[in-house]
């Protein structure tokens, strides 16, 4: 049922449009930064896309650190809470189940297929994202002069690269947990919409949240808290702290969104 | 085949079906009848498992269901309410989908599966066209393919001729007729009594969820007991049968009478000619009509006293 599922994904055309809307983004913030050579001052603006014009092989975590925030969640819940809602608004949920896949299975290979559009998604923008800025941005002798970490110490660039895998890790578990949420919801609700929008509900609150003194104590635990953090990642030594905390949080969300899930579809009637 | 035991389903307050118990037999093409909202789509879906019944125990294929669905429903073909496919792909890119999921869709024989159902149905020749741009009667047709790729022992149909014209549903009997003789059971819910009476030959009749009627349609078509006469000599005949007659008008008679031949001599031996002269039955209408009640869609208003 996987295969089936990311046959379908990959068959989709809105699959392929989708990720190229992302990725139009960080596109045209690295035409804009070439042309005009205004890059934010260090410290302000998306992470490390100061530091990109001095160094374009960088501009990938840029990308990354672009679309994390805002444009990639939104596909995710829209991917996400389309899985099991979608299917029941063409119908064709009934003829899946009769088939017959096993309810559990479905949901499996709904995850899956949606992590697997998350990854196109991010390879796709930090392959774009290598291009432009070897080609666009600044250009550094990176195999002598190596890479300036956040903190002003240089990086290998073997380093580097396992520092970029650890970040995109970060970034799909960030994005996991929104496909839990969705998920979750595509089995409550009858329609797509309502379970994308759902879930963009509960990212925005959380976002808003965060800048409220008030919540405080309740910011630990927002989805959203530590979804950047992945930037502590870059620092020399790295900062642990709030990456393991992200990961330990996203992996509660995770469990129980999905647990929630299953519950509600394994014992669902099926009546559309 | 199918075999249900107080099968009962409550929506909250709502009773969708009552205590229902279902005996479709091994060989049978089983009329389910009922009007709009008796409950025969929640019926359906509960043997299908998509449904989770409140109480009662439902059989498939001699084995319990929802339990033992992963063995029993690659066996069991169906249409439920209505076909559906994804609609940017084409019918045959859609079938080679659904037949990929699930157990037993070897993928070295795929090909020829698609292209045989396709045929069956009568698409055989169907082009790269996306599902989006087929018409009602063709989507009916794709949506039976479908159900026809296991080579299922038990086809659950539901309405298997809407959006079809008249030639296509002709088609689609003659299909399921060929099907039945190759030994398929067919479970086909419907609420059009013309295109039950011509294909079942078990009627069961389902009224606000609960079974008022279930036997065989020769049993349920049999004779009245009357015999109806054509003739444009009706007071001659009147006067021959005498009290007999139950009912008359300017060129027919209903007779009463146990032997249809011996009141043809009768007849002929008194001068009356005799145009027509066939035993009443009972129409599958006026059975189901006299064990149902009234449109469930029908809503009265009650009158504040």
């Amino acid at each position: 049922m996987i295969a089936v599922e990311l046959r379908k994904m990959v068959l989709s055309r809105r699959t392929w449009v989708t990720v190229l809307l992302i990725d139009a983004l960080p596109t045209l913030v690295a035409v804009l930064l070439a042309l005009t050579d205004l890059g934010p001052r260090p410290g302000t603006g998306p992470a490390f896309l100061s530091a990109v014009l001095t160094d374009g092989t960088l501009y990938p975590l840029a990308a990354i650190a672009i679309v994390v925030p805002l444009l990639l969640p939104i596909a995710v819940a829209v991917v996400a809470g389309e899985a099991i809602a979608g299917e029941a608004q063409a119908g064709t949920l009934r003829y899946l189940l009769i088939r017959p896949v096993g309810r559990t299975r479905l949901l499996v290979a709904k995850l899956v297929s949606v992590m697997a559009f998350v990854l196109l998604t991010v390879l796709v923008v930090a392959a774009t994202a290598y291009l432009l800025g070897t080609l666009l941005l600044g250009r550094q002798d990176v195999v002598t002069a190596g890479t300036a970490s956040i903190s002003g110490t240089t990086l290998s660039t073997q380093e580097l690269l396992v520092r970029t895998g650890l970040a995109l890790v970060y970034a799909m578990l960030s994005m996991l947990g929104v496909a839990a949420i969705a998920l979750f919801l595509s089995t409550v609700v009858d329609s797509p919409l309502a379970a994308a929008l759902g879930t963009l509900a509960v990212l925005v609150a959380s976002s808003l949240l965060l800048t409220l003194d008030a919540a405080h104590a309740l910011q630990p635990w927002l989805p959203t808290r530590y979804w950047l953090s992945f930037v502590d990642l870059f620092r020399d030594p790295i900062l642990w702290r709030d990456v393991l905390r992200g990961t330990g949080l996203q992996l509660v969300y995770v469990a129980v969104f999905l647990a929630a899930g299953w519950a509600n579809f394994t014992t669902k009637d099926i009546t559309d | 085949m199918i075999r249900t035991r107080g099968l009962t389903k409550r929506f909250g307050s709502l009773v969708a079906v009552d205590a229902l118990d279902l005996d479709v037999r091994e060989g049978d093409i089983y009329g389910f009848l009922g009007a709009n909202g008796s409950g025969k789509t929640t019926t359906v879906r509960m043997l299908l498992g998509l449904v989770l019944a409140t109480a009662g125990e439902i059989e498939v294929l001699d084995q319990p269901m929802p339990a033992a669905g992963r063995r029993v429903l690659p066996q069991v073909g169906a249409l439920v309410e209505g076909p559906a496919a994804y609609p940017h792909l084409s019918g045959r890119a859609n079938l080679a989908l659904f037949d990929a999921m699930g157990p037993a869709g070897a993928r070295a024989s795929r090909s020829r599966r698609v292209d045989d159902v396709l045929d069956q149905v009568g698409l055989g020749g169907i082009d790269k066209r996306p599902v989006r741009a087929y018409s009602l009667g063709m989507r009916q047709r794709l949506g039976l393919a479908s159900a026809l790729l296991r080579q299922p022992r038990l086809l659950v149909l539901d309405e298997p001729t809407n959006g079809l014209d008249p030639q296509g549903i002709r088609e689609i009997r003659g299909l399921l007729q060929d099907l039945h003789a190759a030994g398929t059971t067919i479970f086909l819910s419907s609420h059009l009594l013309a295109e039950v009476e011509q294909l079942c030959s078990r009627i069961g009749v389902l009224d606000r969820g609960r079974l008022v009627l279930q036997d065989q349609l020769s049993e349920l078509r049999r004779p009245t007991g009357r015999t109806y006469v054509r003739t444009p000599d009706v007071a001659r005949a009147r006067a021959l049968l005498d009290g007999s007659v139950e009912h008359h008008d300017d060129d027919s008679l209903l007779v009463r009478v146990d032997d249809a031949a011996a009141l043809n001599a009768l007849l002929v031996g008194g001068g009356v000619r005799v145009e027509v002269l066939a035993p009443e039955r009972h129409t599958l209408e006026d059975v189901v009509l006299e064990a149902a009640q009234a449109s469930a869609d029908r809503i009265e208003r009650v009158l504040p006293s």
